[in-house]
């Protein structure tokens, strides 16, 4: 159609203003790209959360230990299917800047609690067999080339010494929200070393993960672990796994909320930019526009136009921006190792980029088609800009 | 004959918030078919605003414009538009074309509203630039021809739908002497030739010349028609 030939005339009229807008509408939504993949990212942890799980922490504060005896014990609390327990190992690997999440598990029954991370038989039957065996996620392996029989060096700090596992397979994630970015240790072989060099803190573990029966009422088995060591020593709380992501997450709220917030003013500038622009434009052409209308165009014809000249810029300038936004997050997850999750652009991320720039093409030419309707043809003519 | 354009007691008053500006009282003017009617008069005399009402582009405040044997003061926006594509060609002073099309596509644009196919678009759109000779430059884009030529694309966008009525503001008034001289001649074989129905507004006595009729606007009131009447 001859109007579309026109549009794309007019939209690269002024090419370097046109460039200049699609570009600060890139920036702005690559911008928007990232800080909505790391909300989401935020956000994710609570997702992937399972219903059916719980976490049994010492009730005083995370850091404090629960005893290894706690487990025959949970394990015999009606409504509770499985238990396994875990520490957090912490370590550094090569340096600060490498930081991924490194947990000691107890090899029988971690992963039948936690299904979603898959790993063969052979590997499984390797880590339980294999005091210093670990196994990896695979994003993990991924972006360090980590292989089953390759041994990775760790240099602890809770647990100092120089560490050596040697992998044993590569766990895949079920869900694209699952963690693929964790390590997992042998809790036996970790408690064995203990005991030989700080025996004080041999058997103690760091929380417990219980996954409750079908049909069990998560409050009522929480209430009831609890009520088992209430007035001793260790003193527990049990929440659901999506609680206990949700208490981590309270103290970033105020940050994600922020970013959240601005995410949106992002939305508002580039609507700004555009509509800078089109208002410019429509001006410009307030002679022409007369013209095709004294000529016979409708304003249907007008509406069309720069309707779709703002549509055009304001996509193109998406285009960029959900391209520049890939480089952009991936540069930025390398550096920062956010949370220990993969940061991932989502498809929600690139439909609200792609949402938020139609509504902004559409809103940039709502006063650029206002004047050119209510611009009387004689005065169109008669303007001199 | 019928006389095309029947224009019976027609006032224009300007209104912006509360001042009124009354700029043509009571016009009544007559332009036979065929006719080539050249409007002087001082600047800010309505020149343009009568045009402007003939041509269907603005309303006036009282009296009947009949076009053809229709009111045209009475129809509606969009049956207005309608009957200007296919009733008036505009001509400008400032030619106002799109920069951004070639010779061609302006001219083809009027054509854009009609059914016709784009075969039939072109043999119109070349018939047009070959009346005003410019057939040659069709590819070329407004501001790679000279005043002169730009004015004459903008006469064959003007005539390229076959109207009855060419509208010219000051069709010459951005042009130097030979272009202006091209021009009306150009203008004088449209009416003579192609029997197109001319008003042509001007403040050049030369130009109007070369008209079949002269008629003076003065503060809002045509001047009786004096001896070069057709
Ligand atoms: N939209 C408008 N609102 C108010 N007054 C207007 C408007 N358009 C024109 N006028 C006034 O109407 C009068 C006649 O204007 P018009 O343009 O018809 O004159 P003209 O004879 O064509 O003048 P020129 O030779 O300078 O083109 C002028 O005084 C002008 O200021
Ligand atoms: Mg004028």
């Amino acid at each position: 159609m001859k109007v579309l030939k026109l549009i794309f005339k007019n939209s690269f009229r002024h090419k370097l203003r046109t460039f200049l807008t699609i570009l600060g509408i890139g920036v702005a939504v690559m911008a928007f790209g990232l800080l909505r993949t790391v909300v989401n990212a935020f956000g994710s942890g609570v997702r992937a959360s399972s219903a059916d799980r719980l976490v049994t922490r010492d009730a005083v504060t995370f850091i404090n230990p629960l005893p290894l005896s706690y487990f025959n014990q949970i394990k015999q609390v009606p409504g509770v299917k499985q238990v396994t327990y875990m520490n957090w190992f912490g370590g550094t690997y090569i340096d600060q800047s490498h930081f991924f999440a490194r947990y000691a598990v107890d090899p029988n029954t971690f992963f039948s609690v936690y299904p979603e991370y898959e790993i063969g038989k052979k590997a499984f039957a390797e880590f339980q067999s294999q005091p210093n065996s670990c196994i990896v996620g695979s994003a993990l392996a991924q972006r360090y080339n980590f292989k089953a029989g390759d041994v990775i060096t760790i240099n602890g700090d809770i647990y100092p010494g120089t560490w050596e596992f040697q992998v044993a397979g590569i766990y895949k994630p079920e869900f694209k929200s699952t963690d693929a970015m964790s390590m997992f240790l042998n809790w036996n072989y970790l408690n064995e070393e203990v005991k030989q060099t700080f025996p004080g803190r041999a058997d103690e573990v760091g929380w417990y993960v219980e996954q409750i029966a079908n049909g069990a009422n998560p409050g009522e088995v929480s209430k009831e672990i609890d009520a088992l060591f209430a007035n001793s020593p260790a003193e527990t709380k049990t929440e659901s796994e999506r609680q206990f992501q949700q208490g981590f997450l309270a103290s970033a709220g105020a940050i994600i909320s922020a970013m959240n917030y601005v995410s949106f003013v992002i939305v508002g500038i580039i609507m700004l930019v555009l509509a800078n622009t089109m208002i410019m434009s429509a001006r410009e052409r307030t002679r022409e526009y007369a013209v095709l209308k004294a000529i016979g165009f409708s304003g249907r014809h007008l509406v069309g136009m720069i309707l779709g000249e703002s549509l055009l810029v304001s996509l193109l300038g998406g285009i960029l921006g959900i391209f520049l936004t890939y480089p952009l997050v991936n540069s930025f997850a390398s550096f920062s190792n956010f949370l220990g999750a993969e940061l991932s652009v989502q498809s929600i991320t690139l439909i609200t980029a792609f949402t938020a720039v139609v509504f902004v093409g559409i809103a940039a030419a709502i006063f650029p088609i206002q004047r050119a309707m209510n611009t009387r043809i004689a005065d169109g003519i008669r303007f001199v800009g | 004959m019928a006389n095309l354009i029947e224009i019976k007691e027609v006032s224009k008053i300007y209104r912006r918030d509360s001042i009124e500006t009354p700029v043509l009282t009571g016009i009544n003017l007559s332009v036979g078919n065929g006719e080539f009617l050249a409007l002087m008069g001082p600047s800010g005399s309505g020149k343009t605003t009568l045009l402007n009402l003939i041509a269907g582009i603005d309303k006036p405040t009282g009296g009947e414009i009949i076009v053809g044997g229709t009111d045209i003061a009475r129809l509606s926006e969009s049956a207005l538009a309608k009957w200007r594509s296919s009733n008036i060609g505009f001509i400008f002073q400032f030619y106002n074309l799109i920069p951004v099309l070639t010779a061609y596509e302006n001219v083809e644009l009027p054509l854009l509203l009609t059914k016709l196919s784009k075969q039939e678009r072109k043999q119109h759109v070349e018939a047009a630039l070959n009346i005003v000779g410019l057939a040659e430059r069709m590819n070329y884009y407004p501001k790679q021809l000279s005043g002169g030529q730009e004015q004459r694309v903008a006469i064959a966008r003007a005539i390229v739908t076959d109207p009855l009525i060419l509208i010219a503001d000051e069709p010459t008034g951005d042009l130097d002497k030979n272009s202006a001289e091209e021009i009306m001649t150009l203008m004088q074989r449209l009416n003579s030739e192609f029997k197109k129905t001319i008003v042509l507004v001007t403040h050049d006595a030369h130009t109007a010349s070369r008209a079949k009729t002269l008629r003076h606007l003065e503060k809002g009131d045509l001047l009786p028609a004096d001896g070069q009447a057709a």
